[in-house]
């Protein structure tokens, strides 16, 4: 191979032992890297030195066989982004690192040119002098023309940011194996389509040559051959060779096993493949068994525009043609698509990482929080597909659960360390599935396996070569049997049978996938001299490390029921004191870490029990996900009640202590982001970073939001009538003002359901019963104008449904509020100045109140009786004691956490499928009128 | 008098919940229990729906007839043999009287036989058959064979029917009140004949009215506001309050009555009755009377803005009403700790004076009164929802209220405490049903 770029270094080993990070203020899950050279009182947004471009962008290159690396497009498409910075060095260093063990042409023992369906290669390398990283995807094209049918090209993702990089690999990953997927797809379709014109000629030829020697034959009666015949012969033995191998590459290409892409959610379109299928099929057989007749228009109907040409037998070579260029070779529905993909990364991964870290993990958190999340969080995120890295654990999970074959497995941990986690970019020729059929147990597994061995790392790193390397060979050899059972067992041998003692006391750290580490990135080149040495020692040490929670003093944990399947016996005999366990789970005062609320005093506790900190923060792992997102879901993975085990003295004490961390929190938050607005160009301030709609949505709401706590001295029952149910209705001439309002106090709004939520921006007929069943927020117009009365006629009937706000004159008519909660999410002195810092506040305060109003609806005690004949005022007693002096919650707070819980347990008991009759739920209050 | 209102705040109204029905397309008329869960609700588009009282949940809509909805009577048969089956009869504007089937949602029989709609239908468990009342009185089996018919009575037809002891029935025909009787007939052994045995012509106007007590008392009201008490065995008259609430009969009491009625407002919307009382609801005001002492015990006079439409006590001594204003009330009648000294209050009483022929007899009456129990109707609640006339209600106990409306909806108001607590049950059941209850450490 060619010499080896700087291999990006892992540095952060070493940074672990730094004092650092030994005790981080947040927990652990949300604290970021620490910008090295924070010592140095650099400003962490700052342009880094050295890198020559403004911003990341992607880079497609081509090893082109005429003059060699050339860069073909970046994305965005703009020549400010990549500044000075050099793209054809770049792409030379970049196409330098292609593997590409690809062997196309005649193997040994094999009679035809064989198709190999290589699969993708994934490395991450640096560039110091121009500081520049990437993230690099290799992948291959077919074209007829090109040298042994294959083009190799990459994408990479270029980066300032080598943290980023390798944080990020996982997902880089994966969104590039999209794309790459629907490059191929598309290059497969076109490359079909070539060998059938291709075909086509070459019958054209052979008839052409055939007749001519039958003339010749004819002609020639004097008993031997002229060198012209046997030219001629030659040449026509030559075509007829070459029709039967280009059939058989037509065959292989064919035979691309589309199966793979049905596994994936990524389903680039596949026009009419099957037809095309069936009728080469046919074509083929037709061909094959009728050569006689070649040319027989009929066959081809269905692609009556080619007309075919003749072919010379020695055709000129390649420098002076034109090669195809990548549109061209893929098609072009399949070239648009893949754009947009790339786009899509562009976008996903702009900004910082610590961003993009943060954000993946609450959004992962979030995720789990299946029974409140629905709530306050966008009803848009709750749809979207989840990012491939975070969920292939909780997918793996599953298959898991429905694989019976899979939980009969030992319950030992296990590791069996394969491609699994890169499958989407693996592509088999049929023998290999086969293979890939009797070892289906084993990839599942695998996929959430892990082992924190340090002796297992050997092995594993043995393991890792060795089934790429067979993977490889099996699919270069194709028929090796042999081989692959070879493999197999040798994978075997190097499995950890032995179940050690950390491995029983936390499955949670043994089933992590291996992949989730940034280091796996270099175990996936298959090029070994890609590994350094040094690297391969720092390998151990970071996959040694455990989730903290696994600690033994870490008092109560939840459940780490990762593998239900596997569980499946316990389960059994624990069901009948989990029963009796869940009275427990349920009582107040209990002694346990707090995970709904991570508030900074629990942070402190657990990782003063961990002692010391000996990770950075790492991408979301689904082990996390079973301890933390335990929470009772429809899915049935679920650990259960404890959840509740929140320490709820814990909870009131630590009221003030939260509230003031938020407010500082969130102060230097805003410190920061508008430091960041100033001095950094190089990435957009944090505010900016995922540029979508619902982003720009937040902050102008948060903004709108923050003017009016200012304005209005009465925002406090007003957002307390969002926050309970009651449905607030503005009034007001002015549609931009009131719309405005409406976008403001959106934010306070609880939804329903996962639908949408319940805000009308803008309403100009009069309201009816089932409006307020419906909308929650209610922008409505004021005229003078007949309707108008009838409008405001409309209003006062129901005026015990709602709340009024009045625009125009600036009043407001509410019932009373004396709670605590509003004046903390809505203090009008507050000293955030930036909208999306605000929403951001409220999230945090309007999560807490999730949480309370779980507790509150998954406490079973607080509603059902403890022994049969307990009267129901001592239930509601219990109930009032719990909400005041549990939760602490005063005065009318008890009615925004009622209305909370009855929202979560109408989402909880509804049947996902029917949609459930929205109903209205009311107090008999009076209401006072407010005026500025 | 002004309409008493109800502050905001309802600390006796549990009412807190409630759920819309939508599915009519006009005006929903009638309010049928089927059983313990279900209603059926029918009005002016025709369609007859089913409805789970709990849920809200529509179970069925049925077509079948192309007018209005003008009588629908649930008929729930046991044979003793059979299971039960609960059947509801329609009948329609289209002169035609459909049988449902209230488990499977399906018709299960037609008659379309008839000259004339169909204004009442009355069940007579008793003897397992039903009758008609249009421009004739008609019996039917439970097969829908017709046993026996009237003969044509009058053209605008029987507007009320009510079964008395003794295989009679009462029927309302205009200003009359004509009293029929079933027997068996001779020659069949289902066959029955029906004959008129009396006519009573005491009411000056058209019975608008008509609701049985007891086995011993039926109450008639007509539109001029009186209130007749019958005997329900000798058809007699036992209390004769003619004209009872109508001022102009009485120019001697209060002009402020005088004023603010009009024949209208004098009409008997609706009677109902327990033990002790009949509850008229006469024009916007509801009154009660007492059968034992035979004269109004309490009264609110304008209970409402407009025409109350229904009334219907509840076991807990209150009252519900629903008017054509658009509201539903609830009161309660209570009863009031009179101070010996004190005057009694004209303006609350000044209904005693009513019945009485002179001043004289207004005041022995007050002075009757002093060592009677004194009632009044207290407001206790308000539900506001629908936006027009609150047709008619249907009172379910626990499982809340249901109100029918112009507004083509239907309400369920539910007690929101009981409702949340039903909610938890459910969870904590789906909680152990998806095995989410279990400990894992």
């Amino acid at each position: 191979m060619i010499s080896a770029p700087d291999v990006v270094a892992f540095t952060r080993e070493e940074e672990l032992e730094d004092d650092l990070y030994r005790e981080p203020p947040l927990p652990e899950e949300y604290s970021v890297p620490l910008f090295p050279f924070a010592g140095q009182g650099a400003n962490p947004w700052a342009k880094v030195a050295g890198s020559k471009f403004t911003r990341d962008f992607i880079l497609i290159s081509e090893f082109s066989e005429q003059v060699g690396p050339q860069p073909l497009l970046t994305i965005p498409d703009d020549a400010k982004v990549s500044g000075t910075f050099d793209l054809n060095y770049f792409s030379l260093r970049i196409m330098s690192v292609d593997y590409q063990a690809s062997f196309v042409g005649h193997p040994p023992g094999s009679a035809y040119p064989k198709l190999n369906f290589v699969e993708d290669s994934k490395v991450v390398l640096g560039d110091s002098k121009e500081g520049a990283f990437a993230y690099v995807h290799h992948l291959t094209l077919y074209d007829l023309e090109a040298r042994g049918f294959v083009r190799p090209f990459c994408m990479a993702y270029i980066s300032a940011d080598e943290h980023k990089i390798m944080q990020q690999f996982q997902e880089l990953s994966a969104e590039f194996s999209k794309a790459s997927e629907c490059l191929k797809t598309g290059n497969r379709k076109a490359f079909a389509n070539e060998l059938e014109k291709k075909l086509k000629d070459l019958d054209y030829t052979r008839t052409v040559l055939h007749n001519e020697t039958e003339q010749q034959k004819k002609a020639n009666d004097k008993g031997y051959y002229t060198t012209q015949a046997i030219e001629k012969a030659n040449e026509l033995a030559s075509v007829e060779k070459s029709i039967i191998e280009h059939q058989d590459l037509l065959r292989q290409i064919r035979s691309y096993p589309y199966r793979k892409l049905k596994e994936s959610e990524f389903h680039p379109y596949e026009p009419e493949c099957a037809l095309d299928r069936a009728d080469v099929g046919s074509d083929q057989d037709l061909t094959a068994s009728d050569p006689a007749e070649p040319g027989e228009t009929h066959l081809y109907t269905h692609m009556p525009s080619y007309t075919p040409k003749l072919i010379k037998a020695k055709s000129a070579k390649c420098f002076d043609k034109k090669l195809k260029t990548l549109k061209e070779l893929c098609d072009v529905y399949f070239f648009t698509q893949t754009l947009d993909q790339l786009h899509h990364i562009e976008r996903t991964f702009r900004g910082d990482v610590c961003y993009l870290l943060t954000e993946q993990i609450s959004r992962a958190l979030l995720k789990q929080q299946s029974v409140t999340n629905f709530l306050f969080e966008d009803v848009s995120f709750l749809d979207e597909k989840p990012p491939e890295k975070q969920y292939r654990g909780c997918q793996g999970l599953s298959q898991d659960a429905i694989d019976e074959k899979c939980s009969e497995e030992s319950l030992a941990p296990k590791v069996v360390i394969s491609l699994g986690s890169y499958k989407s970019s693996v592509e088999c020729v049929p023998i290999k599935m086969e293979q890939e059929m009797e070892d289906s147990e084993e990839p599942k597994m695998s996929e959430s396996v892990m082992s924190e061995h340090q002796e297992n790392l050997d092995y594993l790193d043995a393991d890792i070569k060795g089934s790429i390397s067979s993977g490889e060979s099996i699919e270069v050899l194709g028929t090796e049997k042999s081989g692959s059972g070879l493999t197999k067992s040798e994978s075997q041998a190097s499995l950890p049978v032995i179940p050690s003692p950390q491995a029983g006391r936390s499955k949670v750290g043994s089933r992590r996938t291996v992949s989730e580490d940034s280091i796996e990135v270099l175990s996936t080149c298959p090029s070994e001299s890609l590994i350094p040495e040094d690297f391969k020692a720092s390998y151990p040490s970071a996959i040694n490390e455990e989730p903290y929670v696994d600690d033994d003093e870490g008092g109560l944990r939840f459940t780490p029921r990762l593998n239900p399947g596997v569980d499946d016996g316990q389960d059994d005999v624990s069901k009948q004191e989990s029963l009796v366990q869940v009275d427990a789970a349920c009582c107040i005062g209990k002694e346990s870490p707090n995970f709904l609320e991570p508030l900074p005093e629990l942070g402190q506790k657990l990782h003063e029990e961990d002692g010391v900190v000996r990770i950075p923060p790492q991408p979301y792992r689904p082990a996390e996900q079973g301890l933390r997102g335990g929470f009772p879901s429809h899915d049935g993975l679920s650990a259960g009640l404890l959840p509740y085990e929140l320490d709820s003295r814990y909870l009131t004490g630590s009221r003030e202590v939260s509230k003031s961390s938020l407010e500082e929190c969130s102060d230097s938050t805003s410190y920061i982001s508008s430091a960041a607005s100033t001095c950094s160009d190089r990435t957009p301030s944090p505010a900016h970073l995922a540029c979508t709609a619902g982003e720009r949505h937040r902050k102008r709401a948060g903004q709108n939001a923050l003017r009016f706590i200012r304005q209005y001295p009465f925002a406090h029952p007003a957002i307390y009538s969002l926050l309970s149910g009651r449905t607030l209705v503005v009034l007001g001439e002015d549609e931009a003002m009131v719309k405005k309002l409406v976008t403001a106090l959106s934010i306070f709004v609880p939804n329903c359901g996962v639908y949408a939520k319940p805000v009308k921006h803008w309403v100009t007929s009069p309201l009816h019963l089932v409006d307020f069943q419906k909308w929650k927020l209610i922008g409505l117009q004021r005229t003078v104008s007949p309707a108008g009365v009838n409008v405001l006629h409309a209003l006062s009937r129901y005026s015990r449904y709602l709340s009024i706000l009045d625009a125009d004159s600036k009043t407001l008519r509410c019932p009373l509020y004396k709670g605590t909660v509003v004046a903390r999410l809505a203090d009008h002195r507050t000293q955030i100045k930036r909208g999306s810092t605000y929403y951001m506040h409220v999230q945090s305060i309007l999560t807490q109140l999730c949480s309370k109003a779980f507790l509150f609806t998954f406490c079973h005690h607080l509603h059902l009786p403890i022994s049969e004949r307990e009267p129901e005022e001592s239930i509601v007693n219990r109930r009032i004691n719990f909400l005041k002096l549990q939760l602490g919650l005063a005065n009318e707070d008890i009615k925004i956490v009622q209305y909370l819980a009855e929202l979560l347990k109408l989402h909880y008991i509804q049947e996902p499928g029917q949609g459930g009759n929205p109903l209205l739920r009311f107090d008999y209050v009076p209401s006072f009128l407010y005026k500025i | 008098s002004s309409v008493q209102t109800i502050g905001e705040e309802q600390i006796q109204n549990r009412y807190t919940e409630l759920l819309v029905l939508k599915g009519h397309q006009d005006i929903v008329r009638f309010l049928v229990q089927i059983d313990d869960c279900r209603f059926a609700s029918a009005g002016d588009d025709g369609i007859i729906f089913l409805w789970n009282a709990q849920t809200g949940e529509k179970l069925y809509e049925l077509h079948g007839h192309t007018h209005k909805i003008t009588a629908i009577a649930p008929f729930s048969s046991s044979d003793g043999t059979e299971e039960k089956t609960d059947l509801i009869i329609t009948a329609s504007a289209d002169r035609t009287v459909i049988v449902w089937d209230c488990t499977s949602g399906r018709q299960v029989q037609k008659v379309s036989c008839f000259h004339s709609t169909v204004k009442c239908l009355t069940v007579l468990q008793r003897l397992n058959v039903w009758l008609s009342g249009g421009s004739d009185l008609c019996v039917w089996n439970r097969k829908l064979d017709l046993l026996c018919k009237t003969s044509h009575l009058t053209d605008a037809g029987i507007s009320a029917l009510v079964e008395l002891p003794k295989n009679c029935v009462a029927a309302a025909v205009g200003k009359e009140l004509i009293i029929f009787r079933l027997s068996a007939s001779n020659n069949g052994s289902e066959g029955w004949n029906v004959l008129e045995v009396k006519r009573l012509v005491d009411h000056q106007d058209n019975i608008s009215s008509l609701v049985s007590v007891n086995d011993l008392t039926f109450v008639t009201g007509s539109h001029i506001g009186e209130l007749i008490v019958w005997d329900a065995l000798d058809w007699t008259k036992q209390a004769s309050e003619c004209n009872f609430w109508d001022s102009s009969v009485h120019p001697d009491v209060q002009p402020e009555i005088k004023l603010s009625q009009s024949p209208n407002e004098t009409s008997v919307q609706h009677l109902t009755s327990d033990e002790e009382c009949v509850f008229a609801a006469v024009g916007k005001g509801i009154y009660v009377y007492n059968l034992q002492m035979k004269r109004v015990i309490a009264c609110q006079r304008t209970a409402h803005d407009s025409s109350v439409l229904h009334i219907e006590k509840l076991p807990n001594r209150q009252l519900i009403s629903c008017s054509e204003d658009g509201s539903v009330r609830i009161w309660e009648l209570r009863e009031k700790q009179q101070l010996p000294a004190e005057p009694v209050p004209t303006g609350f009483f000044n209904m005693w004076g009513f019945g009485r022929a002179n001043k004289q007899a207004n005041q022995a009456a007050k002075k009757m009164l002093e060592n009677t129990p004194v009632y009044f109707l207290e407001l206790v609640g308000d539900l506001i929802g629908h936006s027009s006339a609150v047709q008619m209600f249907l009172y379910f106990g626990e499982l809340g209220l249901a109100t029918c409306s112009a507004d083509h909806l239907i309400i369920l108001w539910k007690d929101g405490e009981r409702e949340s607590s039903l909610r938890s049950l459910a969870l904590f059941k789906k909680l152990a049903q998806n095995g989410d209850l279990q400990l894992k450490l």
